[in-house]
């Protein structure tokens, strides 16, 4: 289950200790993931457990705040009693009652972590943090730097140790300050070599580089991160792990021995006690018992109103005879309100979620682009290749951001001239912000006039072994599954859209966080284009007809990208409509607008600074704002709040007000029987759904070890990394200003069907079968015939009845959302 | 100009301004950010108005000798006030860069933990800011320099649940000490030399400055050399120069002004305004045209190699500053006034839009990769090469030299006084100085020839204490009580250097006796909450007692001799009783307030700041 520390095999721990370090890329490749990943392989309880003793991770939420919940009702009575009778029967509720709401416990923890090499601050009196990692932290920066320092690391191409070898040999400076850590340097030994002589005993070597390592994970783990996928940084680098524990093992005794000279004993020698083993048993106490009951209950007290809402809600017919227009998005939990007030404006069209690269995988290289960007999902490789043409837009420069101001002589001239001109910038920043450089842009992505190779031409050769566009099989087989996956197989609309959506920010290191997941931290415009331009190729439309799949040729698709952010709309080839469709999406641009001002309007009620009884419009200008202020941590929240993930029809949560809180992904069960469209949908769940609400989860629960902390000090580090001041560790994970309001659940997934097909479904794969076997999400099948609920518990299915308690009703959700700023109750729409 | 007694408001503006923001309530973020911009708001539309009337009339220079804060015989201790184009330049950049930054920060720091603290010390700042940049005379810019200091500490350690940013402002602290005494000695001998407290208005007098200086030249570049220290220290020229990127822990926007604009910036502010004091001393300007070419050689060359932005933009400014310095030892003080200004301009807004050069340099490269750009560095030969790069990289080992030839040694001897006990202060020191206090109501009787070295002695002792203090690692109460008993050594000793009223004796302690108790008190306090309490790490118990941090911070300065208990006079006056000849007495005795200081905010830092020690909550790693 976990690993052995002993006997030491280098192999082993160095393999070990890159699954436990930190698995996030650089910034500009920023995927959500769980932080945890390294203990999916345990039961979720467990591996809170586990993971707060060795890392000493705050796990959950604390005592305190669980009590104040249960206080202010966000924890109910029956949640909590539900969850004891859950777990310890229904005799057990009195006792557990107590112990839960009442009983004192010693909250102190330790933490294994840490303590082999804490002797050297007892023993030696010497703290080798302090000596050693300023110049280690530095050396690795400026080694891994995509373009910040404008004078290179020296020697790059030999890979980490190997330039700091070769630097070594040609000085007169030195990385070491004595003579014993240059000569092991050359050496080439091995990190056993070095171990013993600082640690000597064997049996605490592996205890010893978990220490090290864990007291900069930040940097660790980025090493670690580049190690596996060299390509994730432009400026590709040669670095390992070992590479860097040598090195830094080589620092640590350079600095023992500037202290003491070379003769002093191994701390493995001194140690009186030695620690408990890093992976020793973890026994549950009972206060592991009690945080247990109180997440479960945390968490079954917001799914009941959900359930009970989907239970107790009156069906709504589905018009699907005179659909206006139909709209893909992506599953984000960002979209379901623009989808719901999209619905709300035009009563007849119909609109649809999926993972946002629209089932097309390729890499994209816009106009005049070094390299490519990867614009599907993380785990998946295309084959395919776009290339962007015939783009007319400018990239703005500006001159703050240029090296020369850093250049003495430069710097003489522009520090008196152009300094002045920089007050005045920043005069205008601060009371007119407007789109600047600095800004990161969605829109800027593809311009909107460009042409994409999405058509393969034989004579076109394949690039660096990618083919460029797709041939009409390719293409319509790819429009066949989508279609099909989220249900969408006749009555199609005169318009079809697919929405991308992308996110704006300024002054955002961590802007690659707020895009498409699913295009692996970029904007989805791309995908929805290249989808929309194969599904209006009359080869494809008749391939598909062949199939079965049956698209009017007056229906036309149009590809489009929502900005998260701003909420705006841009369409791409509206050229290519016909005068009637042409028409009819002007009305429908009209119907964007109104839903997206609403949609800014709800959104603006966590914005403490935005007066949201004000007009939807005036509020959606004052949300434009935000995302092009420099001063303005938080252009949006992101998937803060993110708790649930629904697969099947509109039907299920039309007229259920969710709060932005949920995934959704479009499935009709009807015409998968037997679940082999299902599979395809539920592969990529957990890692993106369940890895976005994991990563807030987690970053939530511990801002300090698992998140980034707050944003505001954050230093930006050659560019793949933010760290805070100047020689501190790179933070991974979510600054405090994207998870502060998110509520730490774990995601609710509800598929409508079958629940032996759901089972059947999740075990077809080990990967994806270890999400819920292991609770890392919870499973809901949906009986779509009965409406029965089926919970997944210890590898079946049992029945799950909501309470009966009546879920509160409005017609006025405009009042809802302006009464409200924190998160707000389920409630169902008349 | 008719009305010169104008000048007070500017410094009244931001007092009120400060002393309003520190009630409210700390939950109201609006109004707190509210009223630090309109005081500085005002304060800007006043001093422009002032500027303009200023520029119509003469636009001469005005100076105000205002009240006199304390007089005896010999001795004045006053505050003054200037107005010139210097202090017309620095308002300026200072008032409209602080106003646009706290807008900036009302924004930017929404929901932050320490909003309010924010605002409050970005008040005091502007206020020690203002104090230096309008006073008169050095007494009164030393008023401002200790706020600033201070100031600069609690910005640095703004995020004082973390080591590092609690370690770093310490070490900038020490930096900024080093300055203030070069300030004192600069004080002490000027007063010496002119027989009063020179104001600067007195220093562009020829016949006054010359005929002393031309008749005691060493004199005259000693004061300047201090006045050098001062400067480079607050400037991060060399050899200093390490602290200014480790100032950069705090929320952006205050990272940006205090250490991009403003503060950095004073050293040359401070040779700007003592310019007459040196311009005939040739040795002086090629000194600070030495000084200011090597830093601003040096820094470029750290700057190339930093990989990370923050620190690029400190060490290319400090380069800049170099040239300031040139600038202004060249005689071309509007030269430097302009650059000042660019420089600050500059490098405000580079550090505010930093967060964005991820974003904009990873689009760049997207479009302009170059697998590796050519830089002069290599045409050199490839030893020579890799030689400079490691030393940038290490910061041409400056940070370890600070530590290792001033701060080490003197732990090492404060580590050989270990018999300097609670115990041993009862029983030995105590006795030693009733008879101190018995031979100086007897000075007769002592041969002369012993009476020289009495005041030596009896100041060595207290700053052997405070040296024990500052290198303590178990008692705080010992620590504490050796930081007060060093008052006592101190003023035993120019007491027997002199006959002078006990009156300014007793100035100069009561601030220490009230302060010294309530410091103790609160430590007692804590203690008998939290059961153990020592001095080798840090404890964080602002996370549970904020009430008492801040009382303990209160009682720390006045101890330290910060301008808020009448000790910051006394020190003053005391420094006028040690006698022009008498270096080493000086030396001791500025010795003793530097360390002091030091080892005050080390306690301070050590009980309050830093990692919580209980772990019920979740704490962040040592190393972010």
């Amino acid at each position: 289950m976990f690993p052995k520390s002993n006997p030491y095999n280098e192999q082993d721990v160095l393999h070990d200790l890159k699954h436990f370090l930190p698995a996030q890329s650089p910034l500009k490749d920023f995927i959500h993931h769980n932080t945890l990943h390294a203990f999916q392989n345990v039961k979720f309880f467990e591996a809170l457990r586990y993971a707060s003793k060795i890392f000493g991770y705050k796990v959950s939420l604390s005592l305190d705040e669980y009590r104040n919940h249960f206080i202010t009702g966000r924890i109910t009575n029956s949640g909590l009693e539900k969850a004891i009778e859950n777990r310890f029967g229904h005799a057990a509720i009195p006792e557990w009652r107590a112990r839960t709401i009442t009983k004192k416990y010693d909250l102190s923890a330790t933490t294994r972590v840490g303590q082999v090499r804490a002797n050297w601050e007892k023993y030696y009196n010497v703290d080798l943090d302090l000596l050693v990692h300023p110049i280690l932290f530095r050396t690795i920066c400026s080694y891994l730097d995509q373009g910040i320092s404008i004078w290179n690391f020296p020697v790059l191409h030999k890979g980490f140790l190997n330039s700091i070898r070769e630097m070594e040999k040609n000085t007169y400076s030195s990385f070491f300050q004595t003579r014993r850590a240059k000569e092991l340097l050359n050496s080439r030994c091995k990190i056993s070599d070095l171990l013993k002589i600082l640690v000597g005993d064997e049996s605490l070597y592996t205890h010893y580089l978990y220490d090290q390592q864990f007291a900069h994970q930040g940097w660790s783990g980025i090493v670690s991160a580049v190690e596996d996928f060299p390509e994730t940084l432009l400026d590709t680098k040669r670095i390992t792990l070992k590479d860097i524990i040598i090195f830094e093992l080589l620092l640590e005794i350079d600095a023992l021995d500037h202290k003491f000279g070379e003769i002093w004993s191994p701390l493995g020698f001194k140690i009186e006690h030695k620690p408990h083993d890093l992976f020793e048993e973890v026994k549950e106490s009972e206060l592991n018992m009690v945080m247990g009951l109180w997440q479960d209950a945390f968490e079954w007290s917001y799914y009941n109103d959900v359930l009970s809402a989907i239970v107790q809600k009156k069906d709504s017919a589905v018009n699907t005879e005179q659909t206006s227009f139909q709209a893909m998005f992506c599953i984000d939990d960002r979209e379901i309100s623009l989808r719901d007030y999209l619905e709300k404006m035009d009563k007849d069209c119909a609109t649809y979620g999926t993972p946002g690269f629209f089932g097309v995988e390729f890499f994209f290289q816009p106009e005049y682009g070094k390299s490519y960007t990867k614009q599907c999902p993380a785990p998946v490789t295309p084959k395919f290749l776009i290339k962007e043409i015939e783009s007319k837009e400018d990239r703005k420069m500006d001159v703050h951001f240029n090296k020369g101001t850093h250049s003495l002589l430069q710097g003489l001239i522009i520090a008196p001239t152009l300094g002045f001109w920089s007050a005045f910038r920043l005069l205008i920043s601060i009371f007119r912000p407007s789109i600047s450089p600095a800004t990161s842009s969605s829109f800027s992505h593809m311009a909107k006039t460009s042409k994409l190779s999405i058509r393969y031409k034989p004579e076109v050769p394949n690039e660096n072994n990618l083919q460029i566009g797709y041939t009409i099989t390719e293409m319509a087989d790819r429009v066949e599954s989508l279609l099909k996956s989220i249900g969408l197989v006749k009555d199609f609309a005169p318009l079809v859209y697919s929405m991308g959506h992308g996110s704006s920010s300024t002054n955002n290191p961590h802007y690659a966080a707020y895009n498409c997941g699913a295009c692996s931290g970029r904007t989805g415009s791309v995908n929805a284009r290249v989808l929309c331009y194969m599904a209006n190729q009359p080869e494809v439309r008749e391939q598909l007809k062949k199939r079965g799949l049956e698209i009017p040729t007056k229906t036309q698709f149009v590809g489009g990208l929502h900005d998260t952010t701003r909420d705006e709309v841009m369409f791409y080839d509206e050229d290519i409509l016909s005068k009637e469709n042409a028409a009819l999406h002007l009305k429908n641009i009209d119907s964007f607008k109104k839903a997206l001002d609403l949609n800014a309007k709800e959104r603006s009620r966590r914005f403490a600074l935005i007066n949201t009884k004000d007009s939807a419009h005036k509020i959606h200008k004052k949300v434009l704002v935000r995302s092009v202020s420099l001063f303005e941590p938080r252009p949006e929240l992101n998937h803060a709040t993110n708790a649930l993930c629904i697969v099947g029809g509109r039907a299920l949560t039309k007229n259920i007000f969710l709060d932005r809180r949920a995934f959704a992904n479009s499935y009709d069960y009807k015409i998968d029987p037997e679940g082999s469209i299902l599979v395809n949908i539920m592969k990529p769940l957990g890692p993106v759904c369940g890895g976005i609400n994991l990563e807030y989860y987690f970053s939530r629960v511990d801002n300090h070890k698992l998140g980034a902390g707050t944003k505001l000090p954050h230093n930006v580090m050659g560019l793949f990394g933010v760290a805070n001041g100047f020689d501190g560790d790179l933070r991974p994970g979510l600054p405090s200003q994207m998870i502060e309001v998110h509520e730490p659940v774990r995601l609710l997934l509800l598929v409508e069907h079958f629940p032996d097909v759901v089972l059947k479904t999740i075990q077809s794969e080990d990967a994806m079968y270890e999400w819920y076997i292991n609770d890392w999400i919870h499973l809901i099948a949906l009986n779509p015939e009965t409406k029965e609920l089926h919970y997944f518990q210890n590898g079946v299915f049992i029945p799950y009845e909501p309470n009966k308690e009546p879920i509160a009703h409005t017609s006025d959700m405009e009042s809802l959302i302006e009464k409200h700023t924190d998160n707000i109750p389920v409630h169902i729409l008349d | 100009m008719t009305d010169t007694s104008l000048l007070h408001i500017f410094m009244l503006v931001p007092l009120i301004g400060f002393i309003i923001s520190l009630f409210i309530a700390e939950k109201r973020e609006a109004l707190i950010s509210a009223i630090a911009f309109s005081t500085v708001g005002l304060h800007f539309l006043l001093f422009f108005s002032y500027f303009i009337i200023w520029m119509m009339h003469d636009h001469n220079d005005i100076t105000i000798k205002d009240f006199v804060v304390f007089k005896s015989t010999g001795y004045e201790f006053y505050l003054d006030f200037y107005f010139d184009r210097i202090t017309a330049t620095y308002s300026f950049v200072g008032s409209l860069l602080t106003f646009l930054v706290s807008i900036y920060s009302r924004f930017y720091l929404h929901r932050e933990p320490g909003y309010k603290r924010f605002f409050n010390t970005l008040l005091l700042f502007y206020l020690g800011y203002n104090i230096t940049v309008y006073s008169g005379n050095l007494e009164t810019l030393f008023i401002g320099w200790e706020i600033l200091g201070i100031c600069s500490f609690l910005l640095i350690a703004f995020y004082r649940e973390r080591f590092l940013p609690v370690r770093n402002a310490l070490k900038v602290f020490t930096v900024y000490r080093i300055g203030d005494v070069g300030l004192i000695l600069a004080m002490w001998m000027s007063h010496h030399l002119w027989h009063q407290n020179i104001s600067f208005f007195q220093l562009r007098n020829d016949l006054l400055v010359h005929t002393e200086l031309e008749s005691h030249t060493w004199i005259g570049i000693f004061i300047s050399l201090m006045i050098l220290i001062t400067a480079a220290a607050k400037s991060a020229q060399l050899p200093f120069s390490s602290w200014l990127p480790r100032a950069m822990e705090g929320p952006t926007p205050s990272s940006a002004i205090f250490y991009g604009s403003l503060s950095v910036h004073l050293g040359a502010f401070l040779l700007m305004r003592t310019y007459e004091l040196w311009e005939n001393q040739y040795i002086v300007r090629v000194l600070i045209i030495l000084l200011g070419l090597s830093t601003s050689i040096i820094s470029t060359l750290i700057a190339r190699v930093q990989s990370s932005v923050k620190s690029q933009i400190a060490y290319s400014s400090v380069a800049q500053i170099g040239i300031i310095f040139i600038e202004v030892a060249l005689g071309l003080e509007n030269i430097a006034l302009i650059h000042f200004a660019g420089n600050a301009f500059l490098r405000t807004y580079q550090l505010l839009v930093s967060p964005s050069v991820a974003s904009y340099l990873i689009r760049e490269q997207f479009y302009n990769y170059k697998p590796r750009v050519l830089t002069i560095e290599d045409t050199w030969p490839k030893k020579i090469e890799h030689s400079v790069y490691l030393l940038s990289l290490k910061e041409w080992d400056l940070d370890v030299l600070m530590s290792k030839y001033l701060w080490n040694p003197l732990k090492r001897i404060g580590r050989k006084l270990n018999f300097m006990s609670l115990k041993s202060i009862l029983y030995v020191f105590a006795p030693l100085y009733m008879i101190g206090l018995v031979c100086l109501y007897n000075k007769v009787t002592i041969p002369p020839m012993v009476h020289a070295y009495v005041p030596l002695f009896f100041s060595l002792i207290g700053l052997l204490m405070v040296l024990k203090a500052f290198s303590e690692n178990k008692s705080i109460f010992l620590a504490w009580i050796l930081i007060m008993m060093n008052h006592f050594w101190v003023a035993l000793a120019v007491s027997f250097n002199e006959d002078f009223s006990f009156g300014q004796v007793h100035l100069y302690l009561s601030g220490i006796v009230v302060a010294g108790t309530v410091g103790l008190l609160s430590l007692r306090k804590i203690k008998l909450l939290e059961n153990s309490l020592d001095l080798s790490k840090f404890h964080g118990h602002v996370y549970e007692h904020p009430k008492m941090a801040f009382i303990f911070l209160i009682a720390c300065l006045g101890l330290t001799g910060f301008p808020i208990t009448p000790t910051f006079i006394g020190e003053d006056v005391i420094f006028s009783h040690i006698h022009e000849g008498q270096y080493l007495l000086a030396f001791f005795t500025s010795l003793s307030f530097i360390i002091d200081g030091l080892a005050l905010v080390r306690i301070y830092a050590r009980v309050f700041l830093g990692p919580h020690i209980k772990t019920y909550h979740e704490t962040p790693y040592r190393s972010s």
